[in-house]
């Protein structure tokens, strides 16, 4: 086993591993969000399921957390060994003549992401956390929808969380079908499979984006 | 056609390069890329200057010993074709042609345009083979049947022909096109079978210890591959060593 994570192609599976089970994520956390645009009430409820739910707060929560931590730190290694194994640079180099925007770019959009994944948890999950293991406040099924709100009806925030769809979404348009090639699936379906995992790539992020946008314009 | 060349001059392994300027005139458009540098050559040696070292043996597509990085692309603008095959028409009269050494860590310059590809044969020498008995009773290969598919994807992938231009072209001068086709044509006839795990768990070790980077699927290997080899065989190889390592 420890052969099998010091070697790159292992490497990619972690990478490939983590990055499918955030996509996965992604699909979950937009299902939920979509409610809170069609009926807050059911929003509130289903958020007050995942914070109160044992399994989802002390099993799923800490996975998830590990996938992250786990996906952009091999991303960083990865990124930093293929750096170095160039050596001198081209005088001139063409590789946006041979490969997309979005694969040469991996580390630049999953590096936003990053930074918007702080500016996300520093806008909901502290406060949650603080809310509910420090000031050990009781329990509001009512709270989730109005504080969601809230936070959008800032102009600069709702731009820098569409902004940062928009790197996911490139993000994914490369890494989700990525993620099968890591994983050694080539084969008939992989043109079928790549048009999804494209479609999922936008979709899901533009799901998020009109959230954000539905938000901010309701409360002008 | 009468061109500027912007070439990368290395006196030899150790040297500090640099890109040195060069005009050629009255090129034909028949010419190849390596008689251009034919004419580039005698030019200097006329005027008493050391010539540009480059790799070449064939020149018809199959040694790939060739290894220019020509204006951003190995083996230059043309699809499916190595330096030598590649033709001055491709050019215009008047352009500036950027020629540079295929550059990876695992590929250093030698002199100018020459680098040293035996990282490859390391990689090559580590699992790319099948033990046969050789002491007169050797079974017949035909005697072997085989699924044309596998066949046939078998000798597309020992097309190969060990050029580099996938680390060439990679941003990660990954090798993993190049191993897995080396891989690969072997994994896929029932002769590979024997040697299969150690194969692919020798072979991506030794890569990894060459220094390439790691594949982050971009696919550029495949499109500047002059033979064409594709990245199924890298998902192969990644399928193959999976399947090792839960072999052992
Ligand atoms: C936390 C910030 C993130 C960073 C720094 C990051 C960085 C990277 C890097 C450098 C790669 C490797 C490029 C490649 O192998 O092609 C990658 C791949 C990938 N990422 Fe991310 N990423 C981040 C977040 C995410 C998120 C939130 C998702 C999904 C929702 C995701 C999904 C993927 C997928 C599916 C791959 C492809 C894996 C593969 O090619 O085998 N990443 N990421
Ligand atoms: S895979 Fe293609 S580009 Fe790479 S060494 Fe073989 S022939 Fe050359
Ligand atoms: S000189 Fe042999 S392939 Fe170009």
């Amino acid at each position: 086993m420890s052969g099998l994570i010091k070697s790159s192609i292992a490497r990619k599976v972690v990478m490939a591993l983590s990055g499918l089970f955030l996509v996965f994520f992604l699909g979950q956390h937009l299902f939920i969000n979509l409610t809170a645009i069609i009926d807050p009430d059911t929003f509130n409820t289903l958020s007050h399921f995942m914070g109160y739910n044992p399994l989802v707060q002390f099993i799923l929560q800490p996975v998830l957390i590990a996938g992250v931590v786990i996906h952009f730190i091999m991303g960083f290694v990865l990124e930093l060994q293929n750096k170095k194994a160039r050596g001198v640079k081209y005088a001139k180099y063409g590789g946006s003549t041979n490969a997309s925007w979005a694969s040469r770019n991996m580390l630049i959009s999953g590096a936003v992401i990053l930074a918007f994944l702080g500016l996300h948890l520093y806008d909901f999950w502290f406060p949650e956390m603080a809310y509910k293991y420090i000031e050990s406040n009781p329990e509001d099924a009512t709270r989730y929808f109005p504080e969601l709100a809230h936070k959008f009806h800032s102009p600069v925030r709702t731009g820098v969380y569409c902004l940062a769809f928009v790197l996911l979404m490139l993000h994914l348009w490369h890494g989700f079908s990525s993620a099968f090639q890591s994983m050694g699936v080539n084969n008939k379906y992989s043109t079928g499979l790549r048009k999804f995992t494209q479609i999922y790539a936008i979709v899901i992020p533009l799901g998020f984006i009109v959230i954000a946008l539905c938000l901010h314009f309701s409360h002008l | 056609m009468n061109l500027t060349l912007k070439i990368w001059r290395q006196k030899d392994a150790n040297a500090k390069g640099k890109m040195v300027d060069y005009k050629v005139t009255d090129i034909s458009e028949h010419m190849s890329f390596l008689e251009m540098m034919d004419v580039l050559n005698e030019q200097l040696v006329n005027t008493g200057e050391e010539p540009v070292a480059f790799d070449h043996d064939c020149r018809e597509g199959i040694c790939g010993m060739c290894s220019m990085y020509i204006n951003g692309k190995p083996h230059g603008p043309d699809k499916g074709v190595t330096t030598c095959q590649l033709h001055m028409r491709m050019f215009k009269d008047g352009d500036t042609i950027v020629i540079e050494p295929f550059r990876a860590v695992a590929f250093p310059v030698i002199k100018d345009l020459v680098v040293d590809r035996s990282s490859f044969e390391r990689i090559q020498q580590s699992g790319g083979f099948i033990s046969v008995n050789t002491s007169g009773n050797t079974q017949d290969a035909n005697a072997i049947p085989i699924a044309k598919e596998a066949a046939d994807k078998a000798m597309d992938a020992a097309t190969c022909i060990g050029c580099g231009a996938c680390v060439a072209a990679c941003k990660n001068a990954s090798a993993m096109l190049f191993t897995s086709a080396k891989v690969s044509q072997y994994a896929l006839l029932p002769q590979g079978q024997v040697e299969a795990v150690e194969r692919v768990q020798n072979m991506v070790r030794q890569m990894d210890l060459e220094g390439f980077g790691n594949c982050t699927n971009t696919g550029a290997c495949e499109v500047e591959c002059p033979k064409g080899i594709s990245l199924e065989n890298i998902a192969r190889m990644n399928r193959e060593y999976l399947s090792a390592s839960v072999k052992g």
